[in-house]
């Protein structure tokens, strides 16, 4: 046994694949010790908010220190987020639309693109081939290159309850900083927020959880399932076997995902928990092991260990759980992690198919893909909605996949290099 | 009974087909025999020709599919998971490959303490058991503190089957099958096997049934001595008079493979292969 662990230990591969597992592990069990939010509270009031920090407007006019650096690239910084290139590019060729001289305009220079546009742009006029959308975007470009090269801070104005009139209070200058952990509140998104407004991290590791807790389930009850089966069907042979195979011939040839899209959606919506599924992919996915577990104990049955065991007068259940069930016990487990892998597949081919868990309760990795899918997250360039998603999908069923060849090549010697 | 010398195993007929169809094979074929109590009994043969399995079928592991077993003069029943305990309380083996013998789980102690359970139940206290571990251990030249805590597999093929033999010396069953003991090790332990084999049986008095393809082996420990071939059991009758004047041609066949048996034979046609 202790032999047996140290040399799965010393595969490569099984190594890489349990680190990757473990990695996700821990994730699943420290994040929520620090993001304590519901996964699927609602924090954003619009869809699609991108990845990044996001710091409070209010606090941070509020703050009692305001810091004034003097920075050299800081007017520029600000330009260019505020006129990107692609919007120069646009700027020119309305101008040269309206019939300004190609070679009179510079879009490298600001201050005269600036003022070419200030002069000739007006959000009346109809350049010939322009569309509605093109035009509303000039319109909006317009609004936001106003005052752009000002160098004036923004008035800061309250109402006087006395007088009901707006009375300066404060300015805010162009210099002005505030530091951040000063900010009273601050969220970062790493992974932005999606369709609903969900923080997408957080939902993505209770997604992680909840579908690693399906594939577990599914993969035990198919495993128990497979097991029992193959032990006695392979064990004692006669009709027990005949019936067993029939039974597990009949769902070989039925594809399992068809049977479990059927029952899926006999369930119905109301009924589908993350344990239901995970039960009913159970009990769709056991024929393999059936069928390996069984071709295993045949060969098993009749060697001479066992007939020691029967002559020293053991019953069948102490042959079976002693003498036949160490043998495959290696073969057991990694027919297991498959199992868990492609449950964990399984779930979200079907949620993807709109079959998968209830939606209100708790996410599941296929979910949040199905979720993703149906508000165009991939046709919106959303990347963060959904790329997380498929790594997380990919790393799972990877990492397993790597276990498994690596315990393959402990215990099978033909495959040891 | 006690005026004849008394019929321990007895076989009418017996019969062993594998398979279905095409693909059947006759690995025993209507067999006779009638093994007498306290007797060795040799049943050669090439490899091949049905001993294993018609051993199998002494011992109850595989079904025949024709014929009749008597044990002790009854017909054999062994329908029911009780019977069958029964009977291995009185017909115990010793299999061909001790390699593959032992489960690789179990340590040599609970090998040993399955058979201390199967023959005195669990009324033995800790003490008596490893007692008579110890015992039989030392009746087979092992020791049993070195063996405790190790696996059958931490064993050399020739310390394997003497564990066999101590099995066999807790169980002290009437009959004894012996499926090619010592085929398997090499001829300094072969010796050691034997002289326990025989050195139990005529301490505990048993019937074996000694199963070998070496005919000069079989000359050597039996009283009685059953030639078959291709499933089929064409010459028996007392070593002497099977061995010394055998009637079938591949009975002489077998003997001539091997030399030096008697004085009778004529050594110039051995051919030996110098290497
Ligand atoms: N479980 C089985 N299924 C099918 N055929 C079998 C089986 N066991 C034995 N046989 C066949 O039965 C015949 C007799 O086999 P058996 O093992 O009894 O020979 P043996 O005399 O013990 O040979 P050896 O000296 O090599 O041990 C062989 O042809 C073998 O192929
Ligand atoms: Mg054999």
């Amino acid at each position: 046994m202790k032999q047996t662990l140290q040399q799965v230990f010393h595969s490569g591969k099984f190594i890489v694949g349990f680190v990757i597992f473990m990695a996700l592990l821990l994730l699943v069990i420290i994040y929520p010790l620090f993001i304590k939010d519901a996964p699927l509270a609602i924090i954003a009031q619009g869809s699609f908010f991108p990845p990044g920090t996001y710091v409070n407007i209010y606090d941070s006019i509020n703050t009692t220190d305001i810091y004034t650096l003097n920075l050299q690239d800081a007017a520029a910084n600000r330009i260019s987020s505020k006129l990107s290139n692609d919007d120069r590019e646009a700027m020119k060729e309305w101008l040269i639309g309206d019939g300004v001289p190609a070679d009179q305009i510079d879009t490298s220079d600001t201050a005269s693109l600036l003022d070419l546009w200030e002069k000739n742009y007006d959000p009346q006029k109809n350049i010939p081939g322009m569309i509605f959308a093109q035009k509303r975007y000039y319109q909006r470009l317009n609004d936001s290159v106003q005052g752009i090269l000002s160098t004036e801070g923004e008035i800061l104005a309250a109402l006087n309850p006395e007088t009901g009139t707006l009375e300066q209070i404060g300015t805010v200058n162009q210099s002005d900083y505030v530091n951040i952990d000063q900010v009273a509140n601050v969220r970062v998104l790493p992974l932005g927020t999606d369709n609903f407004g969900r923080d997408v991290l957080t939902e993505l590791v209770k997604a992680i959880e909840v579908s690693l807790e399906i594939g577990f389930v599914a993969g035990i009850v198919a495993t128990l399932i497979g097991l029992t089966l193959g032990l006695l069907s392979g064990y004692i042979g006669g009709w027990v076997d005949d019936m067993i195979m029939f039974v597990t011939n009949l769902f070989t040839v039925i594809p399992s995902f068809v049977l479990l899209v059927l029952i899926s959606f006999s369930i119905g919506q109301e009924q589908r928990g993350a344990v239901t599924i995970a039960i009913v992919i159970g009990l769709t996915s056991w024929v393999w092991t059936t069928r390996a577990v069984r071709s295993q104990v045949i060969s098993l049955r009749n060697r001479d260990h066992v007939n020691l065991s029967k002559i020293a007068g053991h019953s069948i259940f102490h042959i079976i759980l002693n003498d036949i069930l160490p043998y495959i016990a290696s073969y057991v487990v990694m027919a297991l992690i498959l199992q868990i892998s492609s449950a964990i597949l399984a779930e979200a081919s079907l949620s993807i198919l709109g079959l998968g868990p209830k939606t209100s309760v708790v996410p599941t990795l296929g979910l949040m893909m199905n979720w993703a899918m149906i508000y165009q997250a991939e046709i919106l360039g959303k990347w963060w909605a959904y790329f997380p998603v498929i790594v997380a999908i990919a790393l799972i069923t990877f990492s397993m996949n790597l276990m498994n060849t690596g315990l393959d090549q402990v215990f099978n010697p033909a495959l040891r290099d | 009974m006690a005026d004849k010398i008394s019929s321990c195993l007895k076989g009418e007929g017996l019969t062993k087909i594998f398979g279905v169809g095409r693909r059947k094979t006759l690995a025993v074929d209507h067999v006779d025999f009638d093994f007498c109590e306290g007797k060795i009994v040799s049943i050669v043969g090439e490899s091949g020709s049905g001993k294993t399995t018609l051993a199998k079928m002494l011992l109850g592991l595989i079904k025949p599919t024709e014929g009749e077993i008597y044990f002790q003069g009854k017909k054999r029943d062994i329908s029911s998971q009780k019977k069958r305990r029964e009977y291995w309380k009185n017909i115990q083996a010793i299999f061909q490959d001790p390699y593959s013998s032992f489960n690789i789980f179990n340590k040599i102690d609970a090998v040993l303490l399955d058979c201390i359970k199967m023959r005195d139940g669990k009324k033995l206290t800790n003490e008596q058991k490893v007692a008579m571990m110890a015992e039989a251990c030392s009746f087979v030249n092992l020791k049993f503190d070195e063996l405790t805590n190790k696996y059958p597999f931490e064993l050399s093929g020739g310390q394997m089957q003497r564990l066999m033999i101590a099995r066999i010396f807790i169980l002290k069953p009437k009959v004894l099958l012996a499926d090619e003991p010592t085929s398997m090790i090499d001829a300094c332990s072969r010796a050691t096997i034997l002289d326990m084999l025989m050195k139990l049986r005529d301490e505990i008095g048993m019937t074996i049934v000694f199963i070998t393809h070496d005919i000069g082996l079989a000359y050597y420990v039996s009283d009685t001595v059953y030639i078959m071939e291709h499933g089929r059991i064409i010459e028996s009758g007392s070593a002497d008079e099977v061995i010394l004047h055998p009637k079938e041609a591949y009975t002489q066949r077998l003997i001539s493979d091997v030399p030096k048996i008697h004085e009778e034979w004529d050594l110039s046609t051995v051919q030996y292969s110098v290497s």
